[in-house]
């Protein structure tokens, strides 16, 4: 488990992210959400020790993260930023066998490559191991960076905004594996996703972020709630149990007007 | 087919034919059959220069097209090399002020006043790109390139004003023509820089890939980051010092390993040295064949071809983003 306390970051005088505190429970899918400029990131990233915070502490099963040696943590959490694109002309392989670094150094024993070898089966990338990176697909690559975070095998996996310049499909297929992550292989998955019907169909946990703060954090069912989303975002929101899934519709005001002339149209068919 | 042309063992072939034909051209004729039969003049041109020449070629060449690799990796940008970062005039402004001090100085201390420079200018470079936040490719090698240009302007003005003129304009165009025995042998300490180079290629790429990316992986980027500058700018100031500026090299021959063989460091340190020694034999041979029994200076030569091919670069740049 990951326990957040009081975390606070400056950017100046401007607080970003301010005293939040919240805890990550293990072998579940945890969204972060909320507004730009939320603070999602942020967290994300001094959670990830990728940013060093102002005040508090992140306890990894309950020890300071940022007292353990950077190599160590690199085996039990990873984390994908989205500022991950690159110029680099590196193959897809060599971009998984960079997972392996925590416990190689570069020096692959054939242990490595075997995980490397599983972590390309596992994400369907053997067509592709040896294409460069910048000439996939925006959903491949994704894919490539997941497998890489397969291969690293922690126990911990952080990926920020995954489905960021995604059609449907494919984010639909990312979200997909990162629930079969969770089921076969008892990852944790933290996440920043800004679709919030995203976040209700294939998350466990929801926290809600508003200016820097936590405005709520809980099952997914006790945040996906209309007064709760409304004074999130600040905006009207219904909510629609479709297949068994809640699903926020927000489409201003006009929302109302426009679902009644899509039930009008379907009762004429 | 192109992957096949830069396989290391074709690379070496090439790079061995060469050195020998390097060893037997020269105003004193010495020719392979004569090799077992050799007249003690020749002997000695052979021990005292030819030998020299080619082995300072090899580890120039070399060093100079890793230190570029490096350089293009940690700044993430295809046109930082040592002379668009500055790095080079810096090494030469380095040795001026050495001189200019002392007199009398030798070649390590003229090393030391050069590496000096050299880290620093280094160092100031990648504080002025990681400051500025334009991060446009060509932006970044420009700073450089007016940053060398102010120091190089400082080296003219310091060598007007002292009379030195014409000792600076000697590491203006680099020339392997002065090399001899007892006066290149400190650039032997390239190798061990190198081979550090080789040990640190997988940090070094994944340097390339970013901070947190490094962070993520538990790898200590500020360390690896400042371990390749350092070797940079030390393979730098030693080249300047035993033969000059060797401009385009460290910008031009990784960029073409990069072309075909990507940019793990792994898979094309090496392509990268030994091409980068098989362009500078070519262009020295060249050089003193053309216009024998006279010689155009390597630096020279080198630039001639290498801006033709990094317009070519360029041009192939601009058209694989259009």
């Amino acid at each position: 488990m990951i326990s957040v306390k009081g975390i606070t970051k400056l950017y100046g005088d401007k607080k970003v992210v301010d005293d939040v505190s919240l805890s990550i429970a293990k072998g579940k899918i945890t969204s972060l959400i909320g507004p730009n400029g939320a603070g999602k990131s942020t967290v994300l990233s001094m959670i990830t020790r990728l940013l060093d915070n102002d005040s508090g502490d992140v306890l990894l099963e309950g020890e300071n993260i940022f007292t353990q040696p950077n190599s160590e943590l690199a085996k039990k959490i990873s984390i994908l930023k989205q500022s991950n694109h690159l110029e680099l002309k590196i193959t897809v392989r060599e971009l998984i066998a960079f997972g392996r670094y925590p416990y190689s150094k570069g020096r692959l024993t054939n242990e490595d490559n075997a995980l490397i070898d599983e972590a390309i089966d596992y994400m369907e990338l053997g067509e592709f191991e040896d294409r460069f990176i910048d000439e996939l697909s925006g959903g491949q690559r994704q894919r490539a960076y997941i497998a890489m975070t397969i291969a690293q095998d922690t126990e911990y996996i952080f990926l920020d905004e995954p489905l960021n310049n995604l059609d449907m499909k494919h984010s639909v297929q990312i979200m997909q594996i990162l629930r079969r992550l969770v089921r076969e292989r008892n990852k944790t998955i933290i996440i920043v996703i800004h679709d919030i019907n995203f976040a209700s169909c294939y998350s466990d946990n929801i926290v809600a972020l508003k200016d820097g703060e936590v405005a709520i954090s809980g099952t997914k069912n006790e945040v996906i709630k209309k007064d709760i989303l409304e004074d999130i975002y600040e905006m009207e929101i219904n909510i629609e149990c479709i297949m068994g899934h809640q699903i926020c519709i927000y489409f201003d005001e006009h929302a109302d007007a426009t679902v009644d002339d899509f039930v009008k149209e379907q009762a004429q068919i | 087919m192109a992957q096949k042309l830069f396989r290391i063992d074709i690379l070496i072939i090439i790079l061995i034919i060469l050195s020998i034909i390097s060893m037997f051209v020269g105003v004193i004729p010495l020719s392979i059959n004569e090799i077992f039969n050799l007249s003690e003049q020749q002997q000695n041109i052979l021990a005292t220069s030819r030998f020299p020449r080619t082995v300072s070629i090899i580890i120039a060449g070399a060093s100079l097209a890793v230190s570029g690799l490096i350089m293009q990796q940690l700044t993430r940008n295809k046109f930082v090399s040592p002379t668009t970062a500055g790095t080079m005039d810096w090494a030469q402004l380095g040795i001026l002020i050495g001189l200019v001090m002392f007199p009398a100085i030798n070649l390590f201390g003229r090393l030391a006043f050069s590496l000096v420079l050299a880290i620093f200018g280094t160092l100031l470079f990648m504080q002025i790109i990681t400051r500025i936040k334009l991060k446009d490719v060509i932006f970044v090698p420009l700073i450089g390139l007016m940053l060398g240009g102010v120091v190089s302007s400082i080296a003219t003005f310091i060598a007007l004003r002292t009379n030195s003129l014409q000792v600076i304009s000697g590491w203006m165009h680099g020339s392997f023509s002065t090399v001899i025995s007892g006066r290149y042998e400190i650039l032997y300490i390239s190798i061990p820089l190198l081979i550090i180079a080789v040990l640190f290629a997988n940090q070094f790429t994944v340097a390339g890939m970013g901070e947190d990316f490094s962070k993520n992986l538990g790898m200590n980027y500020t360390r690896v980051l400042y371990t390749g500058l350092f070797i940079t700018a030390a393979i730098t100031a030693l080249v300047v010092v035993t033969v000059g500026m060797l401009p385009f090299l460290g910008l031009i021959i990784p960029n073409i390993v990069s072309m075909f063989k990507g940019d793990h460091l792994q898979k094309t340190i090496y392509s990268t040295a030994v091409l980068g020694a098989i362009f500078v034999m070519f262009c020295d041979i060249l050089g003193r064949v053309l216009i024998y029994p006279y010689e155009i200076s390597v630096g020279l030569m080198i630039a001639i071809f290498g801006s033709f091919i990094f317009l070519w670069m360029i041009y192939r740049r601009v058209k694989t983003n259009a």
